[in-house]
């Protein structure tokens, strides 16, 4: 199968540089994903750009994560990379503590991570260091939490004309 | 053969004194008259409503009928805020102040579920009504409604203008109206 090949390319080349960085590598339907340690995003993600047979140039998506259940790595991010021509894509993700939202900017690398990443500070409070202008992109300026953060209810509480025996709420 | 109608239809005179060479009336109705026959409204359109609105505005229903051919794009000419569509948190303050640069006397129409109750969005970016931050004088149901709905709201919010009071805006209830909202009234 071709995305095996995919997955297996990537695995080697990235085992081969950053070793034990790598903490996971599997395929999902069909996309191949690595889980990547925080720390090392950037440089996993400027070799997959660099290197010349992979070639990931092109930042699909990147989007918050949130599992309120996995204790100490409550919050991640995911990274969609394309190598155009040959149409390979593959998945990253990072998870780390929720108390310790701090991860790399790939701003350096791609500029549409820019807006991407100011969503997720928006939306999880994510902490994108280094970041030229961390601030909310989709939400009003005075919300005062992250609204896809598990925790938070998604309905509006000023709602008044549902009866909420009937919409479960 | 349905007749062939070759004069157009003009509004009819308010109640009055009427003798050969004069006629006398009360000025409030005059005035009610001529200003509900000449509403022109400022379309805040933001989605789906609002293309409801450009068939409204088009020759099939053609709102110019009721005396709304031009609309105003300056809220300081306008006599009437439509507004049309989800209307975003992050979107209410200038709703808000749209509001406030129109002229008295000034009217709201709320059109469709979203303007009018926040309608499927239920959710915290949502402002759930309009008529959370500003006075709503008719509110249109429909998700969009159709424009014949459009057109009722806007015959309801005729007979209104029609038959306001001359002095509504300065009335004690009027001004708490604008209080309750955290809004001057212009009038003094």
């Amino acid at each position: 199968m071709t995305e095996n090949i995919l997955l297996n390319t990537v695995d080697e080349k990235l085992k081969a540089k950053f070793g034990d960085a790598i903490i996971s590598s599997e395929q999902s339907y069909d996309f191949p994903v690595f889980v990547i340690k925080r720390e090392k995003i950037f440089d996993v993600v400027k070799f997959l750009k660099e290197d010349s047979e992979l070639a990931f140039e092109f930042l699909t998506t990147l989007c918050g994560l949130h599992y309120p259940d996995n204790k100490g790595q409550e919050l991640g991010v995911m990274y969609q990379l394309h190598n155009l021509p040959k149409n390979w894509r593959i998945r990253l993700k990072i998870f780390f503590p929720i108390n310790d939202p701090e991860v790399p900017t790939l701003t350096s690398l791609f500029s549409s991570a820019n807006w991407q990443e100011r969503q997720e500070y928006d939306f999880y409070g994510i902490i994108f260091k280094g970041h030229p202008d961390l601030k909310r992109i989709l939400n009003m300026d005075e919300m005062n939490y992250h609204p896809m953060r598990k925790e938070y209810a998604l309905e509006d509480g000023t709602r008044t004309d549902k009866d909420d025996s009937m919409f479960g709420r | 053969m349905s007749e062939v109608i070759t004069k157009p239809n003009i509004v009819s005179a308010p109640d009055g004194h009427q003798q050969p060479g004069f006629f006398a009336t009360s000025l409030e109705k005059a005035v009610g008259l001529a200003r509900k026959n000449s509403i022109w409204p400022l379309p805040f359109a933001t989605s789906c409503c609002g293309i409801e609105f450009m068939a409204l505005m088009a020759s099939h229903y053609d709102l110019g009928r009721f005396g709304s051919e031009r609309l105003s794009f300056s809220p300081r000419q306008a006599d009437l805020l439509m507004v049309m569509g989800t209307i975003a948190k992050k979107m209410g303050p200038i709703v808000r102040q749209v509001y406030e640069q129109m002229a008295e006397p000034k009217w709201v129409l709320s059109m469709g579920a979203c303007a009018s109750s926040g309608g499927i969005f239920d959710t915290y970016s949502v402002l759930q009504g309009i008529d959370k931050i500003i006075p709503v004088d008719v509110y249109v149901p429909g998700c969009p409604p159709r424009p014949e709905q459009v057109i009722d709201g806007i015959m309801l919010i005729q007979d209104m203008v029609g038959k306001e009071h001359f002095r509504r805006r300065q009335s004690p209830e009027y001004k708490d109206l604008m209080t309750k909202y955290g809004m001057e009234n212009q009038e003094k």
